[in-house]
């Protein structure tokens, strides 16, 4: 296994600085306004409409996403499994 | 283990209404801020309240048992499911909101801009979140009460005969 031949500590800062540097304002990297948002637009003028919920979060999470809210109620069912597997009573 | 008088009356106080608040976030999931996840923490929270006020063998004997909560978590899953695999059977589409606007169950016509909003809405999205509330309730149920059971277990009577044996402190090397 080759050694690394930079310290860890000067690597983690090294990794820190950079990453600062590449989030300032005049490096030109802009976050939270996206160019195009025509599908946040059609979300919220459509939502009602098309889904019946007044609520368009409850409308993008259970219906227009609703394979990320079934992935979600997975990996909960999954984690349950792991944490009954590790806790379990020998009778 | 056992918690005091006041922790006991506190919990049998507040449990029914947490048990409430938790059914009203999750029913009014599609109206209001919240929804099956929170919900189902909510209710979850109740039933951690009832594990730290009573006795955990106390509770299991005379309520519900850990397997039965699975049973309870599994079958929210299946219901999500089902759910939404009648929408590929009865429509077009997984996860089609075939019961929006059919006059059944919440299928009232919704009305379009600001309202306050009809409770019988929003097709198949309430029943998702019922579905997605039982298992979040049975899954972290299921998970607190594994996790009581690896603790170390006295009668009534043991803790009564020597009340403070929990409170004894040892001397650290």
């Amino acid at each position: 296994m080759a050694r690394c031949s930079v310290p860890p500590k000067l690597a983690i800062f090294l990794i820190i600085a950079v990453t600062l540097i590449l989030l300032l304002p005049a490096f030109g990297l802009t976050f939270g306004h996206p160019l195009e948002s025509s599908t946040d637009q059609y979300y919220i003028d459509h939502s009602q409409e098309q889904t019946g919920s007044n609520n368009v979060v409850t409308a993008i999470v259970f219906d227009f996403r609703g394979f990320d809210t079934l992935g979600e109620a997975t990996v909960l069912f999954i984690a349950v499994l792991g944490v009954a597997m590790f806790f379990r009573r020998r009778h | 283990m056992v918690t005091g008088l006041i922790g006991r009356a506190a919990g049998r106080l507040l449990v029914p209404f947490i048990f409430i608040f938790g059914f009203y976030i999750v029913a009014h999931g599609h109206l209001s801020p919240g929804g099956g996840f929170q919900g189902g923490a909510v209710i979850a929270t109740g039933v951690a309240l009832v594990l730290v006020c009573y006795y955990y063998k106390e509770c299991m004997e005379r309520f519900i048992e850990a397997k039965d909560f699975k049973l309870i978590e599994s079958a929210g899953l299946i219901l999500f499911i089902c759910t939404a695999l009648a929408g590929l059977v009865l429509a077009s589409s997984f996860f089609f909101n075939w019961l929006n606007a059919s006059g059944g169950l919440f299928g009232n016509p919704v009305e379009y801009g600001v309202n306050a909003g009809d409770l019988f809405t929003a097709g198949i999205i309430p029943v998702l979140n019922f579905a997605v509330g039982i298992e979040v309730f049975g899954g972290l149920s299921v998970v607190l009460l594994y996790m009581f059971a690896g603790l170390k277990e006295t009668t009534k009577e043991e803790d009564e005969a020597e009340p403070q044996n929990f409170a004894q402190t040892e001397e650290l090397p």
